[in-house]
């Protein structure tokens, strides 16, 4: 069965999504992620869909599901390289993904996990000192 | 005896032309747009030919009749030519009104024994011609409204330029009222800006938008959320003080996007988060 590959990179786990998402794709997604989040204890998500062209409420709802699962397992989600077409289509279906972390492109959502991780440190670090 | 008054107008074809070309000459005001007289015959030659191939006495009634088809069409391209060489549709019209005038003409002087037969010939073809005049004027208004929308669709295209004012961020600023179709060419155009720039901050100037209702608020909500889908921030800028004053009476949240008053803000909103600095020149004094 096809299967969209996740990547480990460091602290962060990397989805490409390189072929139209169908339903069965989406959900077998959704579950191998949060279970590799779980398995690799990764801090951040980024997830490409720059190749996706056509988005429907439900993939909308799946990658909402994503990023509110992986909070929940402490880990952000980044979506990167939404098409402007995809961008106008959630937001027509009242799908504003609020729980999601967006940036441009797979570059500027590495610095934002990075930086949000390093402000999480920084955090810790001040805990520790109180 | 009945005459037939199309075998009439067929054997007496060059006469309507000649006196056809003769009218429109006594009606100096409008030969002048055309190039050459040669043209103007042509054309009248052309027309005469096809109208009394096609007219008989089934379809003279009804001009709805599928073998008028040809006809009505050569009227149309006719109408559409001439409107683009500068002919005014009154010139147009008395172009083809003063055909009914030499189709008349030869009538009356064919039947001129039998005037019941003259008369009901003579009502038939006004008739028919009146409906190639109105036809005529019909094509002239719906190429002229094809025309408007057209215009309408360019200038909707040319009030929402995307402009690059830094490296990273755009603005655009909106000038006029905000409809829906009107906010899916500035969403369009936003978000596609943003993906060929590459830019994280966009501002959106609404300085030129003279009213701001709940719909505008929404439509302005609706581009705000979309640019933050692409991963961009969009900062509203240009808030005049009545629109401040509306948005609040009408109880519109706008909590969630950043608002500035002026653009100059919104830049200095933009440099911040950015990381960049507008600084003097301290140049030294020559003394």
């Amino acid at each position: 069965m096809e299967k969209i590959p996740i990547l480990k990179m460091g602290k962060f786990l990397l989805v490409t999504i390189q072929v139209d998402l169908y339903d069965r794709l989406a959900l077998t997604l959704e579950e191998d992620l949060i279970e590799m989040v779980f398995k690799t204890g990764s801090k951040g998500v980024l997830i490409d869909i720059s190749a996706l062209s056509i988005v429907d409420s439900f993939m909308g709802k799946i990658i909402g599901n994503i990023a509110g699962m992986s909070s929940i397992m402490d880990a952000e989600t980044v979506v990167v390289g939404m098409q402007p077409a995809v961008a106008i289509t959630l937001i027509e279906l009242g799908l504003p993904l609020s729980g999601v972390h967006t940036a441009l492109n797979i570059e500027k959502g590495m610095a934002l996990l990075q930086s949000r991780m390093k402000a999480d440190l920084d955090d810790d670090e001040n805990d520790g000192d109180d | 005896m009945a005459t037939d008054i199309f075998e009439i107008l067929r054997l007496n074809k060059q006469q309507i032309l000649q006196l056809w070309l003769q009218n429109q000459q006594t009606d100096t005001e409008f030969s002048d747009n055309f190039n050459t007289a040669d043209e103007l015959r042509a054309q009248s030659a052309e027309f005469v030919d096809l109208l009394l191939s096609t007219l008989n006495e089934n379809n003279i009634h009804d001009f709805s009749s599928p073998d008028l088809e040809p006809l009505i069409d050569y009227v149309s391209s006719l109408t559409i030519s001439r409107a683009r060489q500068g002919f005014s549709p009154r010139e147009t019209a008395t172009y083809i009104f003063t055909l009914k005038d030499s189709l008349l003409k030869v009538l009356s002087d064919q039947i001129s024994g039998d005037l019941s037969q003259l008369y009901q010939a003579t009502i038939q073809i006004s008739r028919f011609v009146d409906n190639i005049g109105i036809q005529s004027f019909e094509t002239f208004i719906t190429g002229r409204e094809e025309v408007i929308s057209q215009q309408s669709d360019e200038m909707a295209e040319l009030s929402t330029p995307v402009i690059r004012v830094w490296n990273g961020i755009l603005a655009m600023p909106i000038i006029g009222t905000l409809d829906s179709a009107r906010t899916q060419v500035v969403m369009e155009n936003l978000l596609q800006g943003i993906v060929d720039t590459g830019s994280s901050i966009a501002i959106l100037d609404i300085s030129g938008v003279p009213a701001v209702d709940s719909l505008v608020a929404q439509h302005l909500i609706k581009t705000v959320n979309a640019t933050r889908l692409m991963g961009a921030e969009c900062i509203i800028s240009g808030i005049r003080p009545e629109i401040a004053q509306t948005v609040v009476h009408l109880g519109i949240d706008l909590s969630q996007m950043i608002t500035k008053a002026t653009l100059e803000s919104a830049l200095k909103f933009a440099f911040n988060s950015l990381q960049l600095e507008v600084r003097r020149i301290q140049k030294d004094k020559v003394i």
